[in-house]
């Protein structure tokens, strides 16, 4: 049933492309139940996994041979952290295309793009082929150039180059990683399990190592290769947006863990403390960067830096629960971003027609939107990680990981937090609850009320938020055991049998 | 046993009642109604509690326990003991007085109105809650509603007050939430009795050394009192213990009056709480280890907060730096048992003084607290704004009752005897005197101070010649009569028959020195 999440996507797309130019009612209505089906297949999927997981904790789903010669296969499957990652594409395609209801602009290329970066990241989510992975991570940077450049806003093609070239220079590392591994190995695979259990020397992966995390944590906004994030997140339409930090930047994440970490570590021992080190720079910096920020979007987009250190600095811990906490913090941060970026992008700049928090203050947003505001306040509150809400329980697993490897790194992590809220609470105050003196340029706006696709969008994504932070238990059931099965065994011990 | 979970019910009934009033519908009394009817049934179920307490029993009662986060090790467990009974009594107490106090806010008195009972949810999920986890969801859960309601209602610096309540409080959580996750790493513990039981064969500082230690922490000790200070700051912050008690005079006096009620009558337990619940139980050899600064931050928070109090020319910032001086009379008091004193008898009797104080104080002072805020409140709507210390004269003779019930609560907060605040404020000193004898005697010049600027306010305000914009000064209304009445008969009861609260607290109080 997982398998179905990527096919439907670009059947979808596809679908999309063939819907005549004028009704876009009908492209709407068709992407909206494109995602619900990709959601449905995502929970079934999900249901399925818990009942037919091997003792592994893998469910395979397709492996067929492709390219015989080279040894690629069309090898699909899933674990628990596949599984969590593509409950989170679901949830944040169906939220997208509910927040992207008026887009009016060749509304059918729109959606179709849109399906076809779904249908990749699906497809990243389950590959246990590299080069599959590969080639899906591939296909999912070029509907996000167009997505940006042709719909955005803000110095558009700026951000839809800069993050078109970011992401291919990180590819070409990832990519010559990927094959010198295949290289070195002799095994003719690309197959993750089977590369996972070659013992490549020391002094290789010493130096792969770097090449593919590098490769694959710009994408998820490791500092200092982080800058393509608020550009491109501000560039980009609310639904690209929403997607850029709630599931493009997993698929960051997702391919330093799966592919650099599982294949190489001795090498993640040795480059252990600086990486750590670069992930809390981010979350700090980040977070401060969001303080003096002008551009309510720009704040966000830097707190997407700052939370994505979060992963980085759970996944450097090499613990359980440090492992446990990085993917809790993916699928919450894809959750609470994606909400965070709706709010800004659709509810606000949609209607208000600008983002300075100087021109926000004097609009009394907070009494002419106030579903808006109530969105933002407790969608702020959950960024914050205030317990109740999923970053909680993701932010105190990866910090609980972290207290026995980096000490020193964690209270400075405390400190990040503390800038994280102060952003937040400066936003809320000066987008919602500003007392400035109504100026003529305020007055004469005129706020459209909150429409429904955009109330359930908003209730879908605070549900969860909230549902994960109450019940963690649903996912993490999902994550622990496959953090103990014997692909990550390697991990735990170093590469050291 | 009864199997019905009350403790959960109590919590969740501010919790649906704060939605039910958003959901009423706007520009009528409805969602003031059932603000009221939420709060008093909540009354209803505490004092159902109460009733149903075993006062002989040691230890928790209407206990529920159920597994959380299976992959964490993390249960749902929940209880009361006299400390959290008393708590819980209180706060259930404050919130209808609060919501009475603020029946005509606008606007947007649904909003405000829910976000009250939000409030109350989280004191009755703080003071039951026994496992850190959920403990923390509703220690939160608290400080968001309080940080709107002075941000939407409050003052004319509010904006400026609630943020810097909310920035402060937050850093004392932020670092509260760092020490609990390396006692968590290195136990795979939440629950606080598992932990007070590792804590008290020194087992706490063991797991964490071997846990943690490494290149930054070298030293068992240092590396415990890193931990010890963390959590310590939460609560010393939301307390609160000087120097950390910044936040407080600004956002009190900003607060709307029914939110200053709550903060002070039951929010500010929150923290002394923790050093009962949490700290002592936890971190003796910490406290112990630090008992001298421990007791001079006690003691300069009795006594400057009182000095400041002095210096004040706003009645509401008064009643702010009073209260701060009478929390600190409750940290005076646990700081002084953490003493080492061999098992005599006399010892064990002092420090079940000061720790009978300690809960009774923290009981009383709420009470008066908040009634001292509402009076405040009412001259302020009386006057139009007005709460200048010398804007006023002679209400005495416009306004007699008015007049008695804010005298009454005024001696009550100096702690005259025959009022609540005498018993507690008694059992503190004569448990701390033969403890930490010099503590006890610089922080009398506390008691002398609160008495003289407590009596200046009834003077400067009461007494003298009536100004002439005053003469029509209205005395209380029925309404706010009847509001005052359960607050003042029970301010006369403890103080008459101090029992009522002691057969609740002593049990506890007594169970509690068992832990270190």
């Amino acid at each position: 049933m997982l398998v179905w999440t990527i096919y439907i996507s670009f059947l979808g797309a596809a679908g999309l492309v063939l819907l005549p130019r004028e009704n876009r009612r009908a492209a709407r209505i068709l992407a909206l139940l494109t995602a619900l089906a990709g959601l449905a297949l995502a929970l079934g999927g999900a249901a399925q996994y818990e009942l037919r997981a091997t003792s592994d904790t893998r469910l395979d789903l397709v492996n067929l041979p492709w390219i015989t010669d080279l040894g690629i296969n069309y090898h699909l499957a899933a674990d628990g952290i596949s599984v969590t990652l593509v409950l989170l594409t679901g949830i944040a395609a169906v939220a997208g295309v509910l927040f992207s209801w008026n887009v009016e602009r060749r509304t059918r290329e729109f959606f179709a793009l849109y399906f076809a970066l779904i249908g990749a990241v699906y497809g990243v989510f389950l590959s246990f082929d590299l080069f599959l992975l590969f080639v899906f991570y591939e296909i999912a940077i070029v509907p996000k150039y167009f997505l940006i450049a042709v719909w955005g806003s803000t110095r558009r093609e700026y951000g839809a180059m800069k993050l078109a070239l970011y992401s291919f220079a990180g590819s070409a590392l990832v990519l010559v990683g990927l094959i010198a591994a295949y290289v070195v190995s002799g095994a003719q695979s690309f197959d993750l399990l089977v590369l996972a259990k070659q013992s490549f020397p020391v002094a290789f992966q010493h130096w792969a190592f770097p090449l593919v995390f590098v490769g694959f944590a710009v994408l998820a906004g490791l500092w200092p290769f982080h800058t393509w994030a608020p550009t491109g997140h501000v560039a980009a339409p609310t639904a690209a947006s929403m997607l850029l930090a709630g599931v493009v930047m997993k698929l960051g994440a997702y391919g330093a863990l799966r592919v650099a970490m599982l294949l190489f570590p001795e090498g993640v021992h040795y480059w252990q403390n600086w990486i750590a080190l670069l992930a809390v720079i981010g979350i700090v910096y980040g977070g401060t960067v969001a303080l003096v920020q002008r551009d309510l979007k720009f704040v966000i987009g830097y707190s997407s830096v700052s939370h994505m250190g979060f992963v980085l600095l759970g996944l450097m811990t090499l613990t359980q629960i440090g492992l446990s906490g990085a993917v809790l913090q993916m699928f919450s941060h894809g959750i609470i971003a994606g909400l965070l970026f709706a709010v800004v992008g659709r509810m606000i700049y949609d209607r208000a027609h600008t983002r300075q928090l100087s021109e926000l203050e004097p609009m009394n947003l907070g009494v002419l939107a106030p579903f808006a505001a109530v969105t933002f306040v407790i969608a702020g509150a959950a960024s914050m990680g205030l317990p109740g809400f999923s970053g909680f329980i993701a932010e105190l697993q990866v910090l609980t990981g972290a207290w026995g490897v980096f000490p020193r790194l964690t209270i400075l992590a405390g400190v990040g937090i503390l800038v994280g809220i102060a952003f937040m609470v400066r936003v809320w105050i000066k987008t919602f609850f500003g007392e400035k003196q109504t100026t003529a340029q305020a007055a004469a706006i005129h706020i459209e009320p909150i429409s429904i696709p955009e109330r359930v969008g908003a209730c879908l994504l605070l549900g969860t938020t909230v549902l994960i932070g109450l019940w963690p238990g649903l996912l993490l059931n999902l994550i622990t055991p496959t953090l103990g099965s014997p692909l990550f065994q390697p991990l735990w011990q170093g590469g050291r049998p | 046993m009864n199997t019905f979970p009350l403790l959960s019910f109590l919590t969740l009934i501010p919790l649906l009642g704060g939605v039910a009033a958003l959901l009423a519908p706007r520009h009528t009394n409805l969602a003031r109604r059932v603000a009221l009817a939420a709060s008093l049934l909540a009354l209803g179920v505490a004092a159902l509690l109460w009733a149903m307490f075993d006062t002989g029993r040691a230890g928790y009662q209407f206990a529920e326990q159920a597994t959380w986060v299976g992959p964490l090790g993390i249960d749902y467990r929940l209880g009361v003991d006299g400390l959290g009974l008393l708590m819980v009594g209180l706060s259930a107490l404050i919130t209808p007085f609060a919501i009475l106090a603020s029946w005509k806010i606008e606007p947007n008195a649904r909003l405000h109105f829910a976000l009250m009972l939000f409030l109350e949810a989280g004191l009755f999920g703080t003071f039951t809650a026994l496992n850190f986890f959920h403990w923390f969801i509703y220690w939160e859960l608290g400080l968001i509603p309080a940080y709107f309601l002075i941000k939407l209602w409050g003052g004319p610096q509010r904006t400026r007050a609630a943020n810097q309540f909310l920035i402060y409080t937050l850093a004392g959580s932020v670092a509260m939430l760092l020490a609990f996750l390396a006692i968590y790493a290195a136990t795979g513990q939440f629950d606080f009795d598992q932990l007070a039981a590792l804590a008290r064969n020194g087992g706490l500082t063991d797991a964490l050394f071997d846990k943690l230690h490494g290149s930054f922490f070298t030293s068992r000790e240092t590396l415990a009192t890193v931990i010890f200070l963390g959590v310590f700051l939460g609560f010393a912050v939301k307390a609160p213990l000087m120097p950390f008690h910044t936040w407080l005079p600004s956002a009190y006096a900003e607060a709307p009056t029914g939110t200053a009620m709550l903060l002070t009558g039951a929010m500010s337990k929150m923290g002394v709480y923790g050093f009962l619940r949490i700290l002592l139980p936890l971190f003796p050899a910490q406290m112990r280890a630090m008992q001298t600064p421990l007791l001079c931050l006690a003691v300069a928070t009795i006594v400057f907060s009182a000095a400041a109090a002095l210096a004040q020319r706003d009645l509401k910032r008064m009643v702010a730096y009073s209260s701060i001086n009478h929390v600190g009379y409750c940290l005076l008091g646990i700081f002084a048992v953490v003493q080492l004193t061999g098992d005599t008898a006399d010892a064990a009797t002092d420090k079940a003084a000061a720790l009978n104080g300690v809960m009774l104080q923290m009981f009383n002072h709420g009470l008066t607290a908040s009634a001292l805020f509402y009076f405040v409140g009412l001259i302020e709507q009386r006057s139009g704004g007005l709460r200048g210390l010398d804007d006023f004269g002679g209400l005495r003779k416009a306004a007699p009752v008015f007049c008695g019930l804010m005298g009454i609560t005024l001696f009550a907060s100096l702690g005259l005897p025959g009022l609540n605040g005498f018993v507690s404020e008694f059992l503190i000193f004569k448990g701390v005197l033969p403890l930490a004898g010099w503590a006890a005697a610089v922080s009398t010049l506390g008691l002398l101070i609160t008495a003289i600027f407590l009596l200046t306010i009834l003077q400067r305000v009461f007494s003298g010649p009536l100004q002439e914009r005053w003469t029509g000064w209205k005395d209380l209304t029925i309404g706010e009569r009847l509001t005052l009445a359960p607050v003042m008969a029970l301010m006369l009861g403890i103080g008459i028959c101090p029992q009522i609260l002691v057969s609740v607290a002593n049990p506890a109080a007594l169970a509690m020195l068992k832990l270190f």
